[in-house]
């Protein structure tokens, strides 16, 4: 016999379900998105079996719909992350994250002697390689690859 | 130009480069002119470079600009613990072009988003020495008249050198083909060879300093510096190997001319300086040219 489908994090009414957020990456995504700012009402769920992730998280966000720009800043950290939009309990759409061409803020450069790392200001990067995310930082021109990243 | 800044060789199209090149010819004819008569220009070295700052300040003085500014970090605030941003938002209101040095890479790039004045930059740590490229584009020209179609010998240090990686840059704008002479733990580093590749320039790499330089337009020497290697005997073993003596220039062409960013330490000895082909004095003295011409673009005045 097969058991009924069981969700593990409630349905919404109205709003975004970002899916396949790598597990480790949940509270990144949080900090990015700014969600620990808004009062909208937020589900979320970790450590949940994923045969593509090994352990994903999902977020469910009432409410809340996000412009491309915002949320392809995601994209560093959880690359894999789907969209799906809720009207009236039902997806009207999917979408994949991308990489985008800038990344402000998030990561760090990874030159020592770059000047991001010793004033105060935001990280600045041009997005050289999409597919194994490679990063050129406007200041210092460096580049900081995938293996070196360190998320801020 | 697009870009009030001068911060980073990339930040002119070749267009401005050939006109900054064509300005500078033309000081060269007049190099004392009262074009700045009333600007005042700010020198900020955060760290010493004698040579880089007295070729700008003779540049700004026979314009008769005025220079403020400071030779070292400790006659400055910074040893007060003031930040780059506020040293720039404060000498921004003192002067309409600031000239930085700085050992921080990127901290140029940062001055000019927080000045209102131009700035050039005169060098950021192991970044950018933009004016320095400019005055060796100029060399080249002056001496090859035609920055198309040569031979180009970088010799040296290859993977640390920031000024040879600026000047492929800039030179692989136009049909140069390369050649790299340099040790094995200081080769080319290989984004630069794979930029050339997708550019379809050619280019050849040695490690041994022959008579192929008869090949060159022009040989550009650099320094092979003694900290850049982790064991001190290696040093020692390729030290000589990249000198580059009066003898080894028989065979080279007539129109080939020796380059090097100064200062040299042994890699060009002194036999070489009295054969016509020497050109690395006259170099320096380019390098007031350009950088006229640099600041009089900048601020619009040419």
């Amino acid at each position: 016999m097969k058991e009924p489908k069981q969700l593990s994090v409630s349905a919404i009414e109205n709003g975004t379900v970002i899916d396949h957020i790598p597990a480790s990456s949940l509270f990144k995504v949080i900090q990015i998105l700014g969600l620990d700012k808004i009062s909208n009402q937020i589900t979320f769920g970790t450590n949940l079996e994923s045969k593509k992730l090994g352990r994903k998280a999902i977020i469910k966000l009432a409410g809340v719909y996000f412009e491309d720009d915002d949320i392809n800043r995601i994209a560093l950290v959880a690359p894999e992350a789907k969209l799906n939009i809720i009207k009236g309990y039902e997806v009207v759409e999917k979408s994949v994250v991308e990489v985008p061409d800038e990344i402000t803020g998030i990561a760090k450069c990874v030159n020592p002697q770059c000047i991001t790392n010793f004033e105060s200001v935001t990280t600045r990067f041009r997005v050289v390689s999409k597919k194994n995310v490679s990063l050129k930082c406007h200041y210092c021109e460096k580049i900081t690859d995938q293996e070196h990243m360190v998320i801020l | 130009m697009e870009n009030k800044s001068l911060v980073s060789i990339d930040d002119l199209s070749t267009e401005e480069m050939v006109s900054i090149l064509d300005l500078a010819e033309e000081f060269e004819k007049q190099p004392s002119q009262p074009i700045l008569e009333g600007k005042v220009i700010a020198t900020l070295f955060f760290e010493p470079s004698t040579r880089t700052r007295l070729s700008f300040e003779s540049a700004i003085s026979r314009l008769k600009g005025k220079i403020v500014g400071f030779t070292d970090a400790s006659s400055s605030s910074v040893t007060k613990g003031e930040s780059l941003y506020d040293t720039i938002r404060t000498v921004n209101n003192y002067c309409d072009l600031i000239v930085m040095r700085h050992p921080i890479e990127g901290s140029a790039r940062l001055a000019s988003e927080i000045a209102d004045v131009p700035v050039v930059n005169a060098g950021d740590g192991a970044n950018q020495h933009p004016t320095q490229t400019m005055l060796d584009m100029y060399s080249i020209r002056k001496t090859q008249g035609s920055l198309d179609n040569l031979n180009i010998f970088l010799v040296g240090d290859l993977k640390y050198g920031r000024t040879v990686h600026s000047l492929l840059m800039a030179m692989s704008r136009w049909n140069t083909t390369f050649n790299f002479i340099s040790p094995e733990e200081l080769r080319m580093p290989v984004e630069y060879k794979l930029y050339l590749d997708k550019l379809g320039l050619r280019y050849y790499e040695h490690s041994d300093f022959t008579d192929i330089i008869k090949k060159a337009d022009i040989i550009y020497m650099t320094r092979v510096q003694k900290e850049r290697f982790s064991d001190s005997m290696e040093y020692e073993k390729v030290k000589n190997v990249y000198v580059l003596r009066n003898h080894m220039l028989k065979n080279t062409k007539d129109n080939m001319r020796v380059l090097h960013p100064l200062p040299r330490v042994n890699e060009i000895h002194t036999d070489v300086d009295k054969n016509k082909k020497s050109y690395y004095f006259q170099q320096a003295l380019n390098g007031v040219f350009t950088r006229q011409a640099i600041i009089t673009r900048l601020l619009d005045l040419k």
